[in-house]
């Protein structure tokens, strides 16, 4: 079953006197248990594409169906609870809260969505031990390492059990060695039945999925199966 | 359930709150200091409010709240001088003819004064308010004795020489002796001391005890009628009856001063209550202003709130994009930063109120007044209020930024 069905949508942007077309007619579906990457040049609109998969964003035209339901035409409040319960984001720059510890970052989606404070803690306590950072749970995160850093992301993006992971330049702050970690977890997560959507401008990192959707020019060039 | 998120929100915001704060603790205080210095001025303005009316009611209440003073005048008249410079004078015709037909009232006196020298000795007191009246005077004022007697009935009415004298006039007259029995001088007349009355303390800038009480018979023998003749007071059997009191009153007077029906009164029965009518609409425009006044500086203070939010709002950009991206929704984002403007205004208030207090205890030196509870109350209910109204603005702005710019902010 999809969980993602993208159907011809288009995002142009109005930039001062200019118009500026993102996406252009794009068609993709992506089916649970998935790995997919999304590549393309700085400017090629995979951006704007993940903005829109991650709804974050709503197309100019187009339809958008998120496992059956409709969200090109949802607004503000119905989008953050879609993003709340089904999208579990890892960014490059982590995005943590910096006056929080891990657990607190972790339990904030949970938060949002009026989970109990026990039930709270014990499932952002279990995400973390997921991703094997338990013992780290009280720290900020100005006193983790970067790998430790996007690794509290991951478990923050798993802890609602998230319908899909999109993950932006998830390595693109890291280290190649911790880089490899991270793709490890995600490759661990993927063995796991998550559903994973990668966007990335690196060939070799784009390599570690199994599908892989390259964009340019606001275009779909080419949408091949790799593994 | 929509409790249960109110509640989960406001202890999110708090939690939020309190960590900003404390990230920045000097840039906090100093917007609190705003606060503080409004609800300290509102408070202490609202003390000394309260304490004036409280003050000015506490001393009506020593002269009696049932008394009718009946007068040639009405107090507080805006009928034309010309209209009603010729009318009769009050007389002691009149005075009897109330004593002897009404019948809600309880005591009645005629009352005369005149401004006359006294001697004992060679101790001289210049311009003493002197009091012709009857026996019934010292109940119908509340006026009591403190040491000897008021005059009797037959003292009264046979106009006998016997004077009661005001504390400050004992104290002036008698320094180290014993009033009771001595001999005075009124004017050129000998009076006999028969009682001092308790003291009573000024009242709107008038002293009640430098003045002396004589049976208006004698005031009448020796000093003639006064040129405007003569007031009636009358104490009135319990407060309730005063408006039928007076209503009585005023139909016997009409008809013992021939008043046509389609005439108005030509006399005045007065009452405190007028006073006090006009003692509160004064004090509540002047009380009114002073609050005006003082507000502003809590409106400034407000205005510290809304800059500081904004700055707080731009500086958390990306924590905004974050919250959002993860679920937060529009309202969430909005009541976060409103219960931040709020904690953050409540503290001023709840540090203003500390501080206002001690000062509000200097106030009670002067008046009789201490920091009333309501006004605690509303302080801090107002404190809330400017928290949420300043920062309404920063926090709409906050909860509809664009999650994709927001997130992009660096």
């Amino acid at each position: 079953m999809n969980v993602i069905n993208i159907k011809n949508i288009s995002k142009t942007y109005i930039m001062g006197e200019e118009e500026v077309r993102a996406l252009r007619d794009v068609s993709i579906h992506i089916n649970r248990g998935e790995y997919v990457a999304i590549m393309g040049p700085s400017g090629s609109g995979k951006s704007t594409l993940m903005n829109m998969i991650g709804c974050l964003d709503t197309p100019t035209s187009g339809l958008y169906e998120f496992n059956g339901v409709n969200v090109s035409e949802m607004d503000d409040n119905d989008l953050a609870k879609i993003r709340n319960k089904e999208i579990g984001f890892v960014f490059q720059t982590f995005n943590l809260l910096p006056r929080s510890t891990a657990l607190q970052n972790v339990e904030l989606p949970l938060v949002y969505a009026g989970v109990s404070a026990a039930e709270r803690k014990e499932r952002a306590i279990q995400s973390l031990t997921h991703v094997k950072l338990a013992d780290r749970m009280s720290h900020k995160p100005n006193e983790l390492s970067g790998g430790q850093r996007q690794r509290v992301a991951i478990a923050r993006a798993l802890v609602t059990k998230p319908s899909i992971i999109l993950a932006d330049e998830p390595t693109g702050n890291l280290d190649s060695k911790t880089g490899v970690e991270i793709m490890a977890l995600f490759e661990e997560l993927h063995q796991q039945g998550n559903t994973i959507i990668l966007v990335t401008h690196e060939e070799d990192i784009a390599a570690h999925a199994h599908r892989i959707i390259r964009v340019r020019d606001g275009e779909v060039e080419k949408d091949e199966k790799i593994k | 359930m929509k409790i249960i998120d109110f509640f989960r929100e406001t202890k999110e915001g708090l939690v939020i709150s309190f960590q900003s704060i404390r990230a920045n603790k000097m840039r906090s205080a100093l917007t609190m200091l705003g606060i503080i210095i409004g609800i300290v001025s509102v408070t202490l303005m609202g003390t000394a409010i309260q304490g004036l009316s409280q003050a000015f009611n506490d001393n009506m209440e020593k002269i009696g709240t049932n008394v009718l003073y009946i007068q040639k005048f009405k107090w507080f008249s805006d009928e034309d001088w010309w209209k009603i410079r010729n009318r009769k004078d009050l007389t002691m015709e009149h005075f009897k003819i109330i004593e002897r037909q009404a019948t809600l009232v309880k005591e009645i006196t005629p009352m005369t004064f005149n401004r006359i020298s006294m001697k004992n000795g060679s101790r001289t007191v210049e311009n003493i308010i002197v009091i012709g009246a009857n026996e019934k005077y010292g109940e119908v004022l509340n006026a009591y004795t403190e040491t000897g007697r008021f005059f009797t009935q037959p003292e009264s009415d046979g106009g006998r020489p016997v004077v009661v004298l005001g504390s400050e006039i004992a104290e002036n007259l008698f320094p180290n002796e014993y009033p009771i029995d001595k001999n005075v001088k009124i004017g050129t007349s000998t009076f006999r001391v028969i009682g001092v009355l308790e003291k009573k303390g000024s009242f709107l800038g008038q002293n009640l005890d430098d003045r002396v009480v004589i049976p208006i018979n004698s005031f009448f023998g020796k000093f003639g009628t006064p040129r405007f003749g003569i007031q009636i007071y009358a104490k009135v059997l319990e407060t309730k009856y005063m408006d039928d009191a007076k209503e009585e009153i005023r139909g016997i007077l009409r008809k013992a001063r021939n008043v046509k029906p389609d005439e108005e009164d030509d006399f005045g029965i007065n009452q405190q209550e007028q006073v006090i009518e006009t003692f509160n609409q004064i004090g509540g425009v002047v009380g009114g202003i002073g609050l005006f006044i003082t507000a502003l500086s809590l409106f400034v203070g407000a205005i510290g709130v809304m800059n500081i939010m904004f700055v707080s709002v731009t500086e958390r950009t990306k924590e905004i994009g974050i919250r959002k991206a993860i679920g937060a929704k529009r309202s969430t984002i909005l009541f976060q930063f409103l219960v931040e403007a709020a904690t953050l205004s409540l503290f001023g208030g709840i540090i203003g109120v500390i501080i206002s207090y001690p000062l509000s205890l200097i106030i009670d030196q002067v008046l009789p007044t201490s920091m009333p509870i309501p006004v605690v109350i509303l302080a801090l209910f107002i404190s809330i209020m400017v928290g949420v109204v300043s920062g309404f603005l920063p926090a709409n702005r906050a909860s509809k930024l664009d999650p994709v710019e927001a997130l992009r902010y660096e």
